[in-house]
């Protein structure tokens, strides 16, 4: 019966990524992940925000030719959002697949990212899928979705967040192969920066130094010190022509505190480092 | 009114403000000396020398002597700027460091006359520590000194500087000298395993001399480390100082390089040293104390050592073989992270190991051998208690440091005492277990209507139809678009319905009175409404706390933890509402401030703070009692609204309204006129609050 209803197709629709997004291996991240993916096994990433996290799944959809499909999780996402819904066209329920079920139609890595996010009641439709019955099931159209040997799923999540609400399950957890990121050493990052904000490597160095001043401030009034992701920014801004100090001041220390006191020392970590 | 005041006039007013004094010294010399000014002068001086003596009569005579001098050198707001800062030094040192601070008059006031180009280490204290904490990444202490030195684990700076024309020259000042304090520590100032300074320094006789050259070529070769890593500040401390002086000319073409070490400085000190000359002075480079320093090196390094060494010994593999010798790890420095490998596997260290072995290296170089030696059979052992800051406890003097000390307000003097009150937080005994039985027994009905409504409020999922958008369906919307469109009318687009979580975001304390003034009934009606209060918030879902509080002098303020937010109401909650008890006086200010900190750190959108009392503070003596108290309470108050906190007041005292308004606020309390209806009134007063 649920077979004669119309489905509007999103599987066929999901693209895969043509270039090669730049990626820096920083360990064995690479292999790891293309061994779980074998294996068929889902992953986990944890790290602060920034690290790479994103890229890195961008990076390895590419390099397994695989479709990507990304949700940012919030707190009021819901199965529907996942799993999909029915829609109204003329007189007649069209049933439009979620992201989640989208993606393993299509046998594509699917990327939750932030989950601890989404509420608890959300995050069990993942079970099934994330252990040996890889099964997805769509209660509203009474199918059990198969996930095809490709499909991969992929979550991350922040663990510097202190707050008693965004842990994760251990149940949900358990689930999965945990790769671990965190900020490259020094010299990796700063090739990085030059690379992805295209500065000349003394400027990407000073910022690689000015992240890890502000990476110290961690639990003395900030919560996380300044991301590679932001260093990048400062950096597109300085190859931009901003002067490097104004650059570092609204791309890093204006964006890491609103606290006037903070924001004070921040300025000066950026006077330390660039004149 | 306007006349001045005789001698004997004034003799009389001294002796009424200074009663409370033991000392039989006459006041007629001072009233001498006070008589000479005018009378506005005269009773300025009278008032402060009363504010004075209300915290310690020596002080206020002091402030009585010495007011004719003082009003001859300092304005109006000098003068009391002067009483305030020898107040200031009573409270944090006590009665001699006060004398000498009001004596001081003649440097109070060259300090006051250059202060508006000054910068004041109280006002960088904050911004300081932060940017050393984001140079080093180990923390390093800041504290007042009268010379600029460290001894690696604290930098010491003086209380003000004003060596420029301009407070923002003077800022940066204390920013480069704090910076170059820590380079000291940072760039092995104090040697290494190979140098040791110490020994290098004792063939000079004139020691004083030799440390002011080491300061000083230090400083040069610090400079240029630091150009090398922070080009900025480096450019920054080279604009404050100018060029270097010509005597340290040679030292920077020989010192003034990246990769210049110690044992360097100390070669080019001989041949300072063997001149006459004296090292120019440099208004950045701190002073040098080798000894404070190498000791506390010493201790921190042995600390450090033992962390490390347990680590390693606690990892798999490593504590268990004594003495085999090819199990000593491989310690690999790879751009400030450890990588330490045990027969050829990779391990990490805990958090706090890491930490410890990346503060070795920066005082070493290198991981000392002995950490790498196994520990021995033994377990992981605690720290020695003198590693332990808050294992002291002297329960033979009855000294007890207090586990945290909060600032009071003094309405008086308009200013802040520093760490004036003493608070700690003391279990109570577990009270009789089936008190809150009985209590629920007696109120059956009651706890069953309170639940029911409290239920009502609590914060369930809802599901909103006629949505745009949502999950699911909306049948009935869905049923009569079908029929407009059949009918020719538009149909309506909203055919959704959405599941929309209505979240109570809300985190409460209650502050219970354990003053010696609620014994008897006010008790018992007390604890009668925490057990309605417990049922109504358990059917609610809140997060909420039970603190009790009392206390005896500013010296023991005291915390009586009920109920913690991360507690469930459980039989040994309840025995402690059982064992809620009168004991002594009710310092309230305090007690809010410490309960604010802790509300305030809880993830709640809404905190609410909730007194319970009988009375206006007051505590043992006559200092907190009336004024004083109200204003301190106020005061704390206000600093719990900046935090986000709302306050609320339920007493039984029938005089409340005279005083509460001033303290919540008009609508922030309830005065109840019975005690024995506080239980019923209290979750009716909450629900009111929140909903």
């Amino acid at each position: 019966m649920s077979e004669a209803r119309p489905t509007r197709d999103i599987a066929s629709q999901l693209a895969r990524i043509e270039s090669e997004p730049y990626y820096q291996p920083v360990r064995d991240e690479v292999a790891l992940f293309e061994s779980a993916h074998r294996r068929r096994l889902p992953v986990l990433l944890k790290g602060p925000t920034g690290c790479g996290k994103t890229r890195f799944v961008e990076y390895m959809a590419w390099r397994l030719k695989r479709p990507l499909v990304t949700v940012a999780c919030h707190d009021d996402l819901t199965t529907a959002d996942l799993v999909g819904r029915y829609l109204i066209v003329g007189n007649e329920t069209v049933w439009v697949d979620g992201p989640l079920a989208a993606a393993v139609r299509a046998g594509a890595l699917c990327y939750l990212d932030e989950i601890v996010e989404a509420r608890k009641d959300t995050t069990v439709v993942i079970h099934p899928l994330a252990d040996n019955r890889r099964m997805l099931a769509i209660d509203k159209r009474g199918e059990l979705l198969a996930a095809p040997g490709d499909f991969m799923l992929v979550i991350s999540y922040n663990p510097g967040y202190q707050s008693v609400l965004k842990e994760i399950k251990p149940s949900t957890r358990q689930r999965f192969v945990a790769l671990e990121f965190d900020y490259p050493e020094a010299a990796v990052e700063a090739g990085i920066v030059a690379r992805e904000g295209g500065v000349d490597a003394d400027t990407a160095r000073r910022l690689v130094k000015l992240g890890e001043l502000t990476r110290n401030l961690k639990g003395a009034g900030l919560d996380e010190g300044a991301s590679t992701r932001l260093l990048v920014h400062a950096a597109q801004l300085i190859a931009d022509g901003v002067a490097p100090a104004a650059a570092c001041t609204a791309a890093i220390a204006r964006a890491l505190s609103d606290d006037p006191e903070m924001t004070g020392t921040l300025d000066d970590l950026v006077g330390a480092v660039f004149d | 009114m306007n006349r001045k005041l005789f001698s004997d006039e004034l003799e009389q007013r001294l002796d009424e403000l200074l009663f409370a004094s033991h000392s039989h010294r006459s006041a007629k010399n001072i009233a001498d000396g006070l008589e000479k000014l005018s009378r506005e002068e005269q009773e300025r001086a009278l008032h402060w020398t009363g504010v004075a003596a209300q915290s310690y009569a020596e002080v206020g005579y002091l402030v009585a002597a010495l007011a004719p001098k003082a009003l001859a050198r300092l304005d109006p707001a000098g003068f009391e700027a002067w009483v305030l800062a020898g107040l200031d030094a009573y409270d944090r040192h006590g009665g001699q460091a006060a004398m000498a601070q009001l004596r001081a008059i003649e440097a109070f006031a060259a300090a006051r006359e250059r202060a508006p180009a000054a910068a004041r280490l109280a006002d960088q204290e904050a911004r300081l520590a932060r940017f050393l904490q984001g140079l080093s990444g180990r923390p390093l202490g800041l504290a007042e000194g009268s010379v600029a030195h460290t001894d690696t684990e604290t930098v010491f700076l003086p209380a003000q500087l004003a060596e420029y024309a301009t407070a923002e020259d003077n800022r940066r000042l204390y920013k480069a000298t704090a910076a170059l304090l820590w380079a000291q520590t940072r760039y092995g100032t104090f040697g290494c395993a190979e140098v040791d300074v110490e020994a290098r320094l004792a063939r000079w006789p004139d020691r004083a001399r030799a440390l002011r050259w080491f300061a000083a070529l230090e400083a040069v070769r610090l400079e240029a480390a630091l150009a090398a890593e922070l080009p900025g500040l480096a450019a920054e401390m080279a604009r404050l100082r100018g060029p270097w002086p010509e005597a340290l000319r040679e030292a920077e073409r020989r010192l003034g390089r990246a990769d210049a070490a110690v044992s360097q400085t100390l070669t080019f000190l001989d041949e300072c040293m063997a001149g006459a000359a004296e090292p120019p002075p440099l208004p950045h480079a701190g002073a040098i104390d080798l000894a404070a320093a190498l000791g506390a090196r010493a201790t921190r390094l042995a600390r450090e050592t033992e962390v490390v060494r347990k680590a390693l010994s606690a990892l798999k593999g490593f504590g268990g073989r004594k003495g085999a010798g090819a199990a000593s790890p491989a310690v690999n420095l790879d751009g400030g992270k450890f990588q330490i490998s045990l027969d050829g596997e990779a391990v990490a260290l805990p958090p706090d190991a890491q930490a410890a072995a990346r503060s070795l290296v920066q005082d070493l170089g290198a991981l000392p051998p002995e950490c790498l030696t196994p520990a021995g059979p033994g377990a992981w052992q605690p720290l020695p208690p003198e590693w332990n800051e808050h294992a002291e406890e002297d329960a033979l003097t009855g000294h007890r440091e207090p586990q945290h000390r909060y600032d009071e307000w003094d309405w008086r003097r308009r200013a802040y005492r520093r760490g004036w009150c003493h608070l700690f937080e003391v279990a109570l005994p577990p009270g009789d277990p089936d008190y809150v039985a009985k209590v629920s027994l007696r109120n059956t009905a009651a706890i069953r209507r309170i639940r029911r409504r409290f239920e009502m409020l609590r914060g369930e999922d809802r599901l909103l139809g006629r949505q745009p958008e949502g999950e699911e369906l909306d049948l009935d919307a869905l049923v009569e678009a079908a029929g407009d469109r059949a009918a020719g009318a538009e149909p309506e687009a909203r055919l959704y319905s959405r599941r929309i979580r209505s979240e109570r975001s809300l985190a409460a304390m209650f502050m219970v009175d354990m003053s010696g003034s609620t014994k008897g009934w006010v008790n018992d009606a007390e604890r009668e409404a925490l057990v309605m209060l417990c049922e109504a918030l358990e059917a609610l879902g809140d997060a909420y706390a039970i603190y009790g509080f009392s206390g005896w002098t500013r010296t023991r303020c005291d915390i009586y933890p009920v109920k913690r937010f991360d507690e469930t109401y459980d039989a040994a909650v309840r025995g402690r509402i059982a064992a809620i008890a009168a004991k002594d006086y009710t310092r309230m200010g305090v007690a809010i401030r410490h309960l604010t900190r802790l509300l305030a750190a809880q993830p709640a959108r809404h905190k609410l703070l909730v007194t319970l009392s009988d009375g206006r503070p007051d505590d043992f003596g006559d200092e907190y009692r009336g004024h004083y108290g109200i204003e301190d309470t106020r005061r704390a108050l206000q600093e719990a609204h900046g935090r986000g906190v709302r306050s609320y007041c339920v007493t039984i005292d029938r005089h409340g309204a005279d005083y509460l308004p001033r303290l919540y606020g008009p609508a922030h309390y309830t005065v109840i006129d019975d005690a024995g209806k506080l239980p019923l009134k209290v979750a009716d007063i909450y629900r009111r609050l929140t909903s």
